[in-house]
């Protein structure tokens, strides 16, 4: 969609975007791990002002049963945004949109699970958009690889997620909700960071070649970034889990 | 190649070479991964990952505690906290020939009871089947039963049993470890059975920390302290 005349300028004079961030800057990302009790893993993310709960199941039974495999675990996700994440109330039903993000999200993460481990079962993935500012895909992909490396499952590696695009002309890292509507492109890529394979690449808007080019490439850089961030969190659990209760009172060590 | 006792996530390289992948890792092109979180170590050219969450996965022999949760016709399906339901056949919890029709299985087990069995067959095709023949073995008639993460039982139970042993002798509880993540606690006194839980929950919650049996010692000795001072 090409930027009309009267609509607000995506790009200031000196350069920066309208949240302040440079072309290829990322909104501030904060993970948390283990933060449901009655799923196997889970994860909260936080992008920008997107708000994101993952819940990760199993493997466990499925249900019903005729969707087993007999070879390996089936893998479900479901994507769902929570009726109060957008300025105006989304009907809490399945919409045409979330069906594919749940479908995208899916074959974005099964080929680094190690399903072939876990034959007869389902390994069933819920997230929750709480709030929504653009790039809810990249981040829900983000959290739920975590999630699942939270719960236990063998997978190959962390899947990391990350939009770039095109707005006022200029090719820019993890477009914003206005950015998205009233810029010109936007690409979420997904990527596997220890091999470079894509599992994800949608597009929407126009690129020439060169700018498509140099927005994967700005995506990919972007990933990277987001992957160490990724293994920080999960870390993270166990380190400050440690911390907690490390210090042992002295007392109770002269007296045996 | 990897210190001892790293904290690895999945995807990161632990060695490269002519290594053995073991347990919760995988080779790509002579290079050996991380598949889950944990703690990576070797044993000569072997690299494996003690892992830190997961289910519990069936193998033949493991002593287990479930629960009755379904019955048909000559079988209970017993949970065992695996993603697959198991199977105990009645003619593998009596010691003659079972015949259904003369008998009420309720005799022996019903739902809701939980039972002390071992696994006597798993495979990829087949849920895995039960034994409770063999002495020690059945419906648990009394007890405490706390869960743990099925892949910290070797953790609870220590290197030739030292960890789950010291809590036997200080607590003077009787603990029965199943290697599906659930414990049974037995204890005469109400006071020595919370102390053996607090341990329990320590080591759960510490699993992938060093020098854990010493402190789950000094843990014991002060709680033990402070209670013989209440006592008086």
């Amino acid at each position: 969609m090409p930027n009309k005349k009267g609509v607000e300028k995506l790009i200031n004079k000196k350069g920066r975007r309208i949240d302040g961030r440079k072309f290829d800057e990322l909104r501030p990302i904060k993970i948390d791990v283990g933060v449901l009790n009655k799923a196997n893993g889970s994860a909260y993310i936080e992008w920008g002002k997107n708000k994101i709960l993952v819940g990760v199941y199993g493997p466990r039974e499925v249900h019903p049963r005729h969707l087993s495999k007999y070879d390996k675990a089936l893998f479900r996700s479901r994507y769902h945004m929570a009726p109060f994440s957008v300025a105006e109330r989304k009907s809490p039903a399945p919409s045409r949109r979330e069906h594919e993000l749940s479908k995208v999200i899916r074959e974005c993460l099964e080929p680094t699970i190690f399903t072939e481990l876990f034959p007869r079962t389902s390994i069933d993935v819920f997230i929750e958009v709480l709030q929504a500012e653009g790039g809810t895909r990249c981040a829900g992909i983000t959290a739920t690889s975590v999630a699942l490396a939270d719960a236990g499952i063998p997978i190959k590696d962390l899947v990391v997620a990350c939009a770039s695009g095109k707005i006022d002309g200029k090719i820019v890292l993890d477009l914003s909700d206005i950015e998205d509507q009233k810029g010109e492109a936007d690409m979420p890529v997904a990527i596997i960071p220890r091999t470079g394979e894509i599992t994800l690449l949608q597009m929407d808007g126009i690129f020439t070649q060169d700018e498509f080019e140099k927005a994967l490439q700005i995506s990919i850089e972007g990933c990277k970034k987001i992957n160490a961030i990724q293994r920080e969190a999960i870390k993270n659990k166990y380190l400050v889990e440690k911390a907690s209760i490390e210090p042992e009172p002295e007392e109770t060590v002269n007296e045996a | 190649m990897i210190e001892r006792r790293q904290f690895v996530t999945p995807g990161e390289l632990l060695a490269e070479g002519d290594y053995n992948s073991g347990e919760n890792t995988y080779r790509e092109n002579k290079k050996i991964y991380a598949s889950k979180t944990g703690l990576a170590n070797f044993v000569r050219n072997n690299v494996y990952v003690v892992a830190l969450s997961g289910c519990y996965i069936p193998v033949v022999g493991d002593l287990v505690i479930g629960n009755v949760v379904d019955m048909r016709l000559g079988v209970w399906l017993v949970d065992i906290n695996a993603p697959y339901i198991s199977v105990l056949f009645a003619s593998e919890a009596v010691d003659r020939s079972f015949n259904s029709r003369r008998e009420e299985m309720t005799k022996y087990l019903t739902i809701g009871d939980v039972v002390l069995a071992k696994i006597i067959s798993f495979d990829r095709t087949k849920d895995p089947t039960l034994t409770i023949r063999e002495p020690g073995l059945g419906k648990i008639p009394l007890g405490h039963i706390i869960d743990i993460t099925p892949t910290k039982v070797p953790r609870l139970i220590g290197r030739r049993g030292s960890m789950i042993n010291l809590i036997k002798r200080e607590t003077n509880c009787q603990i029965t470890v199943g290697r599906n993540g659930r414990i049974l606690i037995n204890c005469a006194k109400l006071e020595s059975e919370a102390l053996a839980t607090k341990a329990i929950n320590l080591i759960e919650q510490d699993a992938h920390t060093t020098g854990l049996t010493d402190r789950i010692n000094k843990l014991i000795k002060k709680e033990k302290k402070e209670s013989s001072i209440h006592a008086k």
